[in-house]
């Protein structure tokens, strides 16, 4: 049996993930803003065949939360193995040009806050010499495009911060997974016309739960976004730029 | 707005699609009108397309789950297929089950299906101990056998017209092991496999594929599958891989000569009296292993015809209407035979003490002349369509076979779904 903190536990992706965790008899701890929805979720979970699911409701904007999220859900579980940091939301591009502060804010929604989050998480799974820190970033971190590049920054540094980690801690015997979905049909995305190239939450939970399981450094999912995201990467510039992307 | 069609992909239509996450959501979904409930989109013809649709799809969470008792809470968007994968491991399966496991809960009440096992188990609903309905007005009332009791038998195969099932409490059927004995019985003729229905009634599975391209002598022969859930194999997560059909079929290929080899090669390939243990996943759900199939009848989609003939007489107007079904060639290789048990409270429920026939036609103006035909036999036989499979019965043969169809409307009036909740076939079939 594993214990696992998802923070960010009602988005679509965490949520498949969980019924993952929680049908092979997983102890679960669930964060998120939405009481109602994380009580929803739990109940669910707990019949799925979780040993235990806990909850904690909090702001990950409020990073005065952060230290104590973790001491808490390994009180609460009696210990942790994996930790899966999953929350974001998809900014309105444009209206993060018109306004610095709607851009600070998603800097901090989608990449700050994780940063400090992963410190945290990171410093106590180093002190029990084992476990596993999982973090959503995506294929948008690769490279900003004009369309998305206040999220693609936030997640440029949480995939850059990962990777710096998992070095860190690679004598330590804790695995750091950065997880690189491309497009996935999820509320998050619920206002953008789908084509091919898009995925669902619980084809991608498979692979996530997956990844996690093994121990992998970094995860495209699905797996052909790395070869889209490499031929994107080297594009020169001067043509890049003229892309619209 | 979006492209919708049911599994037969006939007909098509045009629809804005709602797709709540919770209650709430849904509850603002359902002011708009007139408006139908979608579940994952497996009734066949065009009884969840509408203008405006609430996909319920995304409500699919578990409430509670007892493990001792088998009772079991979910939300209505949770497909049978989900359900089994966590209620199977723990030793319950549902009581009764259709031949697909994608349908959702909602839509398997609003269809009030019936599996192989009707005539000991009956229908879906009749294992429903309550659910929550959402009405027109966005609140949500309770029904089951003791309680609005008008409105639960109105809901169990209302198809979708009452209002907005939200949630569900199902009695679950304990079983022992994931695996099925199925032992099987060859059938020369109409009457040879009629006569075996009776003789293995205590089977507590039975279904029959039937050559409904066989003429003459041949006329009606078939493979009864029987079937009871074993005692030994383990409670195994059940298997869930499929095979995925790329693109439709060329409709060339789907012809008098290749359907007539297969038929007579499927039939040729089973032993009488056989046994072995099979997965209850093939057992129940062989075409699920075929992501699409419903592609293999090409671009211009399919209907089914379901359709029951009472006891008195069935294999008479069996004959009659397998006789018109060879002769004009249309018939296809899925096509499907079972001995029902008697019909419930339900006011527009589909079965009925008899023998029930489905079968495919790949749309085309001479399937819908044949089909025509039939509703005319069925109209003498006193049998009726399952509305189900449904995409072309006009609304004098349904409100002649369906004869509770006023009472319907009352409960309805009553619960104000009238001109609320509404959708292709409701108007084609004359429903207010």
């Amino acid at each position: 049996m594993n214990k696992v903190l998802i923070v960010g536990a009602t988005s679509a992706i965490a949520e498949q993930c969980a019924r993952i965790w929680a049908q092979r008899g997983d102890a679960l701890t669930l964060t998120g803003r939405d009481d109602a929805r994380l009580q929803s979720i739990a109940e669910d979970l707990r019949a799925r065949g979780a040993t235990t699911v806990h909850t904690q409701t909090f702001d990950v904007t409020d990073h005065a939360q952060h230290a104590n999220c973790f001491e808490q859900a390994s009180t609460d579980m009696q210990g942790l193995d994996v930790v899966l940091i999953a929350h974001g939301s998809l900014p309105d591009q444009a209206a993060c040009e018109a306004d610095v502060a709607a851009a600070m804010h998603e800097i901090d929604t989608n990449g700050l806050s994780v940063v400090s989050l992963m410190s945290l998480a990171a410093n106590h799974l180093a002190a029990q010499s084992t476990g596993t820190l999982a973090v959503i970033s995506s294929v948008a971190g690769d490279r900003g495009r004009a369309s998305n590049y206040v999220y693609g920054s936030a997640k440029a540094m949480v995939t850059t911060f990962a990777s710096g980690m998992r070095q860190r801690l690679a004598k330590s015997g804790v695995n750091v997974v950065t997880i690189k979905p491309g497009f996935v049909d999820t509320p998050m995305t619920a206002a953008i016309a789908k084509g091919a190239l898009w995925a669902q939450p619980d084809a991608v939970a498979r692979t996530i739960v997956a990844a996690i399981d093994r121990g992998r450094g970094e995860v495209y999912v699905p797996s052909f976004w790395y070869l889209i995201m490499f031929v994107i990467r080297h594009i020169p510039t001067f043509i890049f730029k003229r892309l619209s992307l | 707005m979006k492209r919708i069609h049911g599994w037969g992909r006939y007909p098509v239509t045009q629809a804005r699609v709602d797709t709540p996450l919770d209650t709430a959501a849904c509850r603002a979904a359902v002011t708009r009108t007139p408006v139908i409930a979608r579940g994952n989109g497996r009734s066949y013809g065009d009884s969840a397309n509408n203008a405006d649709v609430v996909a319920l799809r995304k409500m699919d969470r578990f409430v509670s789950f007892d493990r001792d008792t088998g009772v079991v809470c979910v939300a209505a968007g949770m497909t049978i297929r989900e359900l089994i994968a966590v209620t199977m491991p723990a030793g319950w399966f549902v009581a009764v089950s259709p031949g697909t496991s994608f349908v959702t809960i909602g839509g398997a009440i609003a269809s009030d299906v019936h599996g192989k096992n009707h005539h000991h188990e009956g229908t879906f609903g009749e294992h429903v101990i309550s659910m929550t309905i959402m009405l027109a007005d966005g609140s949500c009332v309770v029904a089951s056998a003791s309680e609005n009791t008008d409105l639960f038998h109105a809901t169990c195969g209302g198809m979708g017209l009452t209002g907005v099932i939200v949630e569900a409490t199902l009695r679950l059927k304990p079983i022992a092991s994931t695996l099925i004995e199925q032992t099987v019985r060859k059938a020369r003729s109409l009457e040879e496999i009629c006569g075996l229905f009776v003789e293995h009634a205590e089977a507590p599975y039975s279904v029959a594929w039937i050559d409904c391209l066989a003429r003459g002598d041949a006329l009606g022969r078939s493979v009864l599958m029987l079937g009871e859930h074993a005692d030994k194999g383990g409670l195994e997560a059940p298997s869930t891989s499929q095979m995925k059909m790329p693109f439709a079929t060329p409709g060339a290929l789907l012809n008098r000569v290749t359907m007539k080899a297969f038929n007579a090669a499927y039939y040729a390939r089973f032993r009488d009296r056989s046994q072995q243990s099979v997965a209850a996943m093939s057992y129940f759900y062989p075409l699920d292993a075929i992501a699409d199939w419903n592609k293999l009848y090409g671009r211009a989609g399919f209907v089914q015809y379901q359709c029951v003939v009472p006891e008195q007489d069935g294999v008479v107007h069996l004959r009659r209407m397998l006789t018109k079904i060879a002769a004009s060639g249309q018939g296809s290789f899925l096509a499907v035979l079972k001995k029902f048990g008697e019909a419930n409270a339900n006011l527009l429920s589909f079965p009925m003490a008899g023998f029930t026939l489905a079968l495919d036609f790949k749309v085309s103006p001479t399937a819908f002349a044949l089909i025509n035909t039939l509703d005319a036999m069925l109209l003498e036989a006193g049998g009726r369509v399952y509305l189900t499979k449904d995409a072309v019965m006009s609304e004098a043969t349904f409100k002649t076979t369906y004869p509770q169809w006023q009472v319907f409307e009352t409960v309805r009036e009553k619960y104000g779904a009238v001109g609320h909740f509404a959708s292709d076939q409701s108007r084609r079939l004359g429903l207010a």
